[in-house]
């Protein structure tokens, strides 16, 4: 009788896509859990808004494109997508504005390309970068920390730094101001340890390797600290940059999408540098508070050109 | 725009487009392909039956016409589909299906010559060509199968009609150097 | 003695290999029908020497090598029944089966020698005479690989004792049990192909083993002969990789070991050639593991070439359950076998009758995540997601970018990917679409070049038909021929 599988080999690791994806949906429970802390539930409403818009967007395409629903959605690549989605907007965003991101996530960053493992680009960053750039205004009122369901429009730490730099306050006098904690930001910080945390729980259980998130962390830090050197009263240090905004969260979660990386390690180092350093550039002169999104999308457009020059050495060929 | 801009910013964007158009066809013809070396590159994905399927006399006029634009490349039934997605992928074109008024794709075939009705007439000797089958008036004709390229045109001149096609097993090729002592 | 990893990527494995050693090394009788197939393992046949009716003794040379193939001897005396296609590992082939008279007659060999007397041709001789093939599985003549090396000039023999792959652990027992003659064998072979350096590899997840060895070194020293102990990685037992990791040079990419230097041989040879050269008798048996949950009693035997695989099985206590798979070679690279009634071969070194709590199933296929550890693991440094795409499209110019050609298809890309994509069979089936590709263009090449022969030698025929027309027409006129 033959073995189970047609030709060798006939062991397998057991890692399957499914269980890599509910990993990253285990390792963002701290995330979540710290913004329903500071924001009440609306986070989860969110969560749960987006998570069945991309399941039903999700189950729309493969239709759509003639293949089974069901094994495309069980392996849960989808959810991933919903959540970081979800997790990045502001928590007062109307419901209606969050599954029109999701749905343009799915359907055209995703599906659109050929589905899973097909899509150049991060699908969240896409479904993000579409509605900041369509509704700038509802994507940048984040209530203040303890707000609950009442939305009082307050200013994200990276909002009041932006600001506050054109106004040409000194570092020190904004850092000073009531947005700020310790710190980063009175509750920004709080998501970035526990987007650490999550991201740490991944690379201990080898779901994700460390070339990406240290590149971006080290991307981000470094020329922030050169900057903070250079000129403390225009530029923030290291730390304030690697605890604010979606630093953390990027580098755990967001640029470790592996569809949408460069392929090689040390491909992906270089592409997670290009990010940080990006993220770093467009904080400090672009026109919008966070660089996250724009960091991520415009260097998966890097990573054809990053994947030519980074083909690792064969066995046997000249080193 | 006020009318101050418009016409300023008109011509720049023609002149723009005029200085591009420009480098591009300076660029283009400095850096034309030899058309020798197309034909070249175009014979080297044809199967090399010879079998005039095509409607010429022969794989390298093929390419000739190809190259010239004359012919189009669906036109080889013993490339079958493989050749012209090679050539639709050298020539930048989209890929069809081979043309079934030149022929019906098939697997390779080689002749085989029925040794119990062969009257040793040596038509066939020069219709073959590559030369592929041996023999002599009133003496057994023979195709040597390693060095038949399936392109039936020894069939006609066989006034027996002793001549059939079968399929090609797996033979490893003799190579041009045994060709020279054949 | 050991040195840190030098090899990229791999898998530690579980190695299941404790269980036939709570037995000893099994010697079988030689079988009563013996099927000796012409290919043992090799991928060429030798070519038969025997009729069905002859007579044959153990020792008869029964087939001749060349080529890719060793000489082939018959284990058993008694007569030629037929010659036949059989299932042999691998598929079928053709086959010469020998029915024993249960006499035990034995050829008279080339005599005992002392192999210090003999030259490195004289040795070489031997061990060819011996029929003596690769028994870590490739099966190829080693008096041919130590030619060659020979005439290469290499400078070190790298002795294989890895044995990286769970379940088979044959090259184990072997030198638990025989070490003086792996250490002897390393001698001869230094000899014969001129190397003046030999280093035994064993990984150290095998300590009995390496104490035997160290013990038969010290008790017999021997100039230019270390051991050497490496980390339990697989696949670090594939030849190249092995070489890097004992002499820290690369084989080149589409080059072979001599071109560095180097020559590798399996330790199960070097015992070979040890006891074939010293009594002058050739190669009709080897050891083999036979192992898996399937079996009652795994153990390591020694068997004639040709003996059944159903008669290695019986020796174990039999199968725990008919419907269990068999299993040529381990878990990762080996082969599903036609059935019990298939032969062992010189190539062949483990039967694993296999249950499904020493497999596991393929899920079904996903698409390519890119996550990469397809990457991480590979020993030779391939990125297999992109040879995945570019061996799917065939497209000859990925292929050779990412490297189809260094894929030594020992499965831990396979092993590893989370979408259950089934790479090494991709790969082997572009590799095989890529060698008849490439015989098909030769083909083209060959037929383009006898073409213009062709119209070369008409247009001179016409051209000789004119001139010879334009004579007679001038002969005709009565002029001079050399005038128009």
């Amino acid at each position: 009788m033959p073995p189970a599988a047609p030709s060798p080999p006939y062991v397998f690791a057991g890692f399957t896509v499914p269980r890599v994806m509910f990993q990253v949906l285990l390792a963002l429970a701290p995330v979540l859990a710290v913004l329903v802390y500071l924001h009440g539930p609306m986070p989860l409403a969110l969560l749960v808004v987006a998570a069945l818009t991309a399941l039903a967007c999700e189950a729309l395409a493969l239709r759509l494109r003639g293949r089974a629903a069901k094994p495309a959605l069980r392996d849960g690549s989808v959810l991933v997508t919903a959540a970081l989605l979800a997790l990045a907007v502001p928590p007062g965003l109307p419901w209606w504005l969050l599954a029109f991101g999701t749905a343009v996530a799915v359907l055209l960053a995703k599906h659109a390309y050929g589905g899973l493992g097909q899509n150049p680009f991060n699908p969240a960053m896409v479904g993000y970068a579409v509605l900041l750039v369509s509704f700038p205004l509802e994507m940048t009122l984040w209530p203040a920390p303890g707000a609950g369901w009442d939305a009082i429009t307050g200013a994200t730490a990276l909002d009041t730094l932006r600001t506050g730099l054109r106004e040409s306050y000194t570092m020190q006098e904004i850092l000073a101001g009531p947005a700020f904690g310790r710190v980063g930001a009175s509750g920004g910080e709080w998501v970035n340890l526990a987007a650490l945390a999550g991201g740490l729980y991944l690379l201990a259980r080898r779901v994700i390797r460390w070339h990406i998130p240290v590149a971006v962390l080290v991307g981000l830090a470094v020329p922030a600290a050169l900057a903070h050197l250079l000129d403390p009263g225009a530029h923030s240090g290291a730390a304030f940059h690697l605890a604010s905004g979606a630093a953390m969260l990027g580098a755990f979660f967001i640029a470790t999408d592996p569809v949408s990386a460069a392929t090689s390690d040390r491909g992906r180092l270089v592409f997670g540098a290009g990010i940080g350093l990006l993220t770093w550039i467009i904080r400090s002169w672009g026109g919008f508070p966070d660089g996250v999104a724009f960091a991520v999308l415009l260097m998966n457009l890097a990573v054809p050109l990053i994947d030519r020059y980074t083909v690792p050495r064969i066995h046997g060929e000249p080193r | 725009m006020s009318d101050g801009t418009l016409l300023p910013a008109l011509g720049l964007a023609a002149g723009l487009a005029a200085l591009l158009g420009a480098a591009l066809g300076l660029v283009a013809s400095r850096l034309r392909t030899d058309a020798d070396s197309l034909v070249e590159r175009i014979d080297a994905l044809l199967p090399q039956t010879q079998c005039a399927q095509c409607r010429y006399p022969g794989c390298r006029p093929y390419a000739a016409a190809i190259a010239s634009g004359e012919a189009d490349i669906d036109r080889c039934p013993p490339g079958g589909e493989a050749t012209v997605r090679a050539l639709a992928e050298l020539l930048g074109r989209m890929p069809r299906p081979v043309d079934p008024q030149y022929g019906p794709t098939r697997p390779p075939l080689v002749a085989r010559i029925d040794e119990d009705r062969c009257i040793g007439c040596a038509l066939c000797l020069p219709a073959c060509p590559v030369d592929a089958i041996v023999g002599a008036p009133r003496f057994m004709h023979t195709v040597i199968e390693m060095q038949c390229t399936g392109c039936e045109l020894c069939l006609p001149p066989c006034p027996v009609d002793c001549i059939g096609m079968v399929p090609l097993a797996a033979v490893a090729p003799a190579g041009p150097a045994a060709s020279e002592a054949a | 003695m050991s040195r840190p990893a030098v090899m990229r990527g791999g898998l530690r494995l579980e190695a299941c290999k404790t269980r036939p050693f709570e037995q000893p090394l099994h010697v079988l009788p030689a079988p009563a029908i013996a099927i000796l197939a012409l290919d043992q393992g090799s991928g060429e046949a030798a070519t038969p020497l025997v009729q069905p009716g002859d007579t044959v003794r153990v020792g008869t040379r029964i087939a001749a090598g060349g080529g890719a193939a060793a000489d082939l001897h018959s284990p058993v005396s008694g007569a030629v029944r037929e010659l036949a296609r059989l299932a042999v590992p691998g598929g079928v082939g053709d086959c010469v089966v020998i029915e024993s008279d249960g006499r035990d007659d034995r050829e008279p060999g080339l005599g005992t020698c002392d192999w210090r007397s003999l030259t490195a041709e004289a040795l070489l001789e031997r061990i060819a005479a011996a029929g003596i093939a690769g028994l870590g599985g490739a099966a190829f003549p080693t008096a041919a690989k130590l030619a060659l090396a020979r005439s290469a000039g290499v400078d070190w023999l790298v002795l294989n004792g890895a044995e990286c792959e769970p379940w088979i652990c044959c090259d184990d027992a072997l030198m638990r049990q025989r070490a003086k003659d792996v250490v002897l064998g390393a001698q001869i072979m230094l000899a014969a192909c001129g190397a003046a350096r030999c280093t035994i590899a064993v990984e150290d997840d095998k300590p009995a083993a390496i104490a035997a060895l160290e013990a038969a070194l010290a008790a017999a020293p021997a100039a230019g002969l270390e051991l050497l102990t490496l980390p339990a990685v697989f696949p670090l037992g594939a030849e190249a990789l092995l070489i890097a990791a004992v002499t820290g040079r690369e084989v080149p990419r589409g080059g072979l070991p001599p071109d560095i230097g180097v020559v590798c041989q399996n330790v199960g040879t070097a015992a070979a050639v040890s006891s074939c050269v010293r009594d002058g008798m050739p190669l009709v048996s080897r050891i083999v593991t036979v192992t898996g949950s399937g079996v009652r009693q795994p153990a390591n035997v020694e068997a004639c070439i040709g003996t059944p695989v159903a008669a290695l099985i019986a020796a174990c206590g039999g199968r725990v359950d008919a419907s269990i798979s068999l299993i040529a070679g381990g878990s990762l690279t080996g082969r599903a076998l036609a059935g019990d009634a298939v032969p062992l071969t010189k190539g062949l070194n483990c039967v694993l009758v296999a249950t499904g709590d020493d497999l596991s199933p393929r899920s079904p296929e996903l698409p390519c995540i890119r996550c990469g550890d397809c990457a991480v693991a590979c020993p030779v440094g391939l990125l297999p997601q992109q040879l995945h795409v570019a061996a799917r499209a065939d497209d000859r110019s990925g292929q050779d970018r990412f490297g189809l050609d260094a894929c030594i298809e020992c499965g831990c890309c396979d092993y590893v990917c989370p979408s259950a994509i089934p790479l090494t069979a991709r790969f082997r089936a572009a590799r095989t679409r890529r060698h008849l590709h490439e015989q098909e263009r030769r083909r083209a090449a060959d037929a383009r070049v006898r073409f213009e022969r062709h119209q070369r030698r008409l247009a001179e025929q016409a051209e000789a038909e004119r001139r010879a027309f334009d004579a007679a027409r001038s002969h005709a006129r009565g002029q001079d021929p050399g005038e128009s």
